[in-house]
């Protein structure tokens, strides 16, 4: 393995500093450019683990490391920086802004992030960039007009996914990116999603519940076996 | 932060339809507040403007709004008369530079007929220095000659050359007409924008004539007296209602003023214009704070309007929030994306409130100036008026802070993920 995107030491998150712990995590290691499904059924954790990798939250104990950079260490503004620089999302569902475009959806994180900005400026401009990722994932460009409402729900999985990946992020991040769609188009769409990802050198974390889709992957991880915490049958937390 | 912004303007065209409606309750309120604002100011003026050069008004002893009510607005009338001694004496005083009888009493078709002397045409001042003009012909200069407030020549379509008959007293019932001595309008007045417009002058001369034996307060049976056997009459007037006094320094005004009130033959009253105009206007003003009052909640309203539209939306917007956090947008930015949202919500609602005030200020400019005497300026808003956008600004602002602030502690709270 080489050098590690994401690296977790000992990590423990509660909601409260005295609160039972909802994950406790002691070594998570993913390494540039791998592909990773993380196995997280309700209850394991997984909406925290997703929290702390965007340092939206921080753990109570431990570090977490990504890209090298301690989230911890960074004040919350700086945090949210890091993650418009470094960190795409791809949620379940409703990924879109509903008073957007298709285009200023993909062009959404640019907003956020100058270096992402800078990039896609140097591939072309916004445009053409935002129409070259959502053809890499077989939409048509003249979509890029349309309002977010409009396009079905695969479509919008997918303009997510160029939303994700524009400005070249290090780590894209996907929590049940596939679970709204049915099973041709959830394979289709992994496959693009892991192409764009290889083409881009990002590392992707694909997180579900889903465990036929495991062997997609060059790894899977079972977040029930690494948390701890998780084990636990109080914990509420989905 | 400006991307905020952008967001913020197409957040609000998304949702045009409950925004406009909201956008329409702020600039009504807005409009309302102006509006009121300016009528006010300009009735204020207005009613300051009715009299000035006058230094002092005389009539008999009662109370000083009293006597301003019933000689310069024609509101009510006098308890008792000034002896027509009294006033040559006033009149003689070595500081009184001009001295303007009154007769009130008379009317025609609900208009009150002032009896005074040609002098009044020359030192009767309204809206600071602003004298008498005539709009068509001319002073009187015989008993039974008339001259017109622009507000009855307007409305009863009367023009010089006209006769007219007047009634005893002043009300709107049948009167008992002086139908046998007519007077014939000989000049009709500018509008002034004070009580004059709707006043019928005449001279003093006249009143007596018609009164030739009324001294019982009815006519004497059988008693018949023509114009022309009048005119051989000696008409000097016996009282006279109230008078107007200028003097030739007004740091003589006070003690003038104690010397009519402490006037030896009869009971008088001598008021200072100004000071009642205050005391009166401080008396009807009670209404127009009351109006100002009124409009300013009608502003809250539309606020709470505004509040409703942006709390409904919150709830629904939790994953667009969401969805914002993962792409890097901190709290603060959501607090200001809702803050934002307010700012140019308030902003339009104010900036489409003060085109529709001017647009109704020139549509209604001709009714107010022609029904009501109001004049209505097309003005730039006034310092004043700039405080009170300032205020509804502040309070649209306000108001915004509860959802902004909800807003920004559910997405610490929800993070990337959101519990539906």
């Amino acid at each position: 393995m080489n050098q590690a995107v994401i690296d977790l030491q000992d990590v423990e998150f509660a909601w409260t500093p005295a609160g039972i712990a909802v994950l406790s995590i002691d070594h998570l290691s993913i390494g540039k450019g791998e592909r990773v499904f993380l196995k997280g059924p309700s209850g394991s954790g997984k909406s925290t683990l997703l929290n702390l990798l965007g340092g939206v939250t921080v753990p109570r104990r431990g570090t977490v490391t990504v890209l090298g950079q301690d989230l911890g260490a960074l004040s919350a503004s700086t945090r949210d920086r890091f993650r418009a620089e470094h960190v795409g999302y791809i949620f379940q569902l409703f990924n879109l802004v509903s008073y957007l475009s298709v285009l200023d959806n993909v062009l959404l994180p640019l907003r956020f992030s100058q270096m992402r900005r800078e990039r896609v400026r140097q591939r072309g401009g916004p445009r053409a960039e935002a129409g070259r990722l959502i053809t890499r994932l077989g939409l048509g460009a003249e979509l890029l007009d349309r309002p977010a409402t409009e396009l079905s729900v695969g479509q919008q999985q997918r303009v997510a996914a160029a939303r994700a990946l524009i400005g070249g992020p290090e780590l894209v991040v996907a929590d049940e990116p596939t679970s709204a769609l049915d099973a041709d188009t959830r394979a289709l769409f992994i496959r693009l999603l892991m192409e764009e990802c290889a083409s881009q050198g990002a590392t992707l974390v694909f997180v579900s519940h889903d465990a036929a889709l495991e062997p997609l992957f060059d790894r899977g991880i079972a977040l029930n076996d690494i948390n701890r915490a998780g084990r636990s049958p109080h914990v509420v937390n989905a | 932060m400006s991307s905020m912004l952008d967001l913020a303007v197409k957040s609000l065209w998304n949702r045009r339809l409950s925004v406009a409606f909201t956008l329409c309750a702020i600039a009504f309120s807005v409009t309302l507040l102006l509006g009121v604002e300016r009528l006010r100011t300009e009735a204020r003026t207005g009613f300051a403007n009715t009299i000035s050069g006058v230094d002092l008004i005389v009539g008999a002893r009662s109370g000083g709004v009293q006597l301003l009510l019933y000689s310069v607005f024609h509101i009510g009338n006098a308890t008792n008369n000034i002896d027509w001694r009294s006033y040559q004496d006033i009149a003689a005083q070595s500081q009184v530079a001009w001295a303007v009888p009154i007769s009130l009493g008379d009317s025609h078709r609900g208009y009150r007929v002032v009896g005074t002397d040609p002098t009044f045409f020359e030192h009767y001042r309204f809206a600071g220095d602003h004298t008498i003009v005539f709009k068509a012909g001319g002073g009187f200069t015989t008993p039974f000659e008339a001259v017109l407030g622009a507000d009855v020549a307007s409305s009863l379509k009367y023009s010089t050359g006209q006769q007219i008959v007047l009634a005893h007293g002043a009300g709107d019932v049948t009167l008992m007409e002086h139908t046998n001595m007519p007077f014939h309008v000989v000049g009709i007045l500018d509008r002034t924008g004070t009580p004059l417009d709707r006043s019928i002058l005449v001279s003093l001369e006249g009143i007596t004539a018609i009164h030739v034996g009324w001294e019982a307060g009815v006519p004497m049976p059988g008693l018949h007296v023509t114009d022309d056997q009048a005119m051989r009459m000696n008409l000097t007037p016996k009282t006279i209602t109230a008078m107007m006094v200028g003097l030739k320094s007004r740091i003589a005004t006070f003690r003038v003023q104690r010397f009519i009130n402490d006037y030896r033959d009869e009971p008088l009253l001598a008021i200072l214009p100004g000071a009642t105009l205050q005391e009166l206007w401080d008396l009807v003003g009670v209404g127009e704070r009351m109006l100002f009052a009124v409009s300013a909640f009608v502003v809250v309203v539309g606020m709470a309007g505004l509040l409703t539209v942006l709390l409904a939306g919150l709830e629904a917007r939790r994953r667009e929030m969401a969805v914002l956090r993962s792409v890097g947008a901190h709290p603060r930015q959501i607090l200001g994306l809702i803050l934002g949202e307010t700012a140019a919500l308030t902003l339009a609602g104010i900036v489409l409130g003060v085109i529709l005030l001017y647009v109704l200020i020139l549509i209604l400019r001709p009714v107010l100036e022609s029904q009501w005497g109001m004049y209505i300026g097309i003005a730039p808003p006034t310092p004043r008026e700039l405080g009170l956008l300032g205020g509804v600004f502040g309070v649209g602002l306000l108001s915004g802070l509860l959802p902004a602030w909800l807003a920004y502690h559910r997405s610490l709270a929800d993070g990337l993920t959101v519990r539906l």
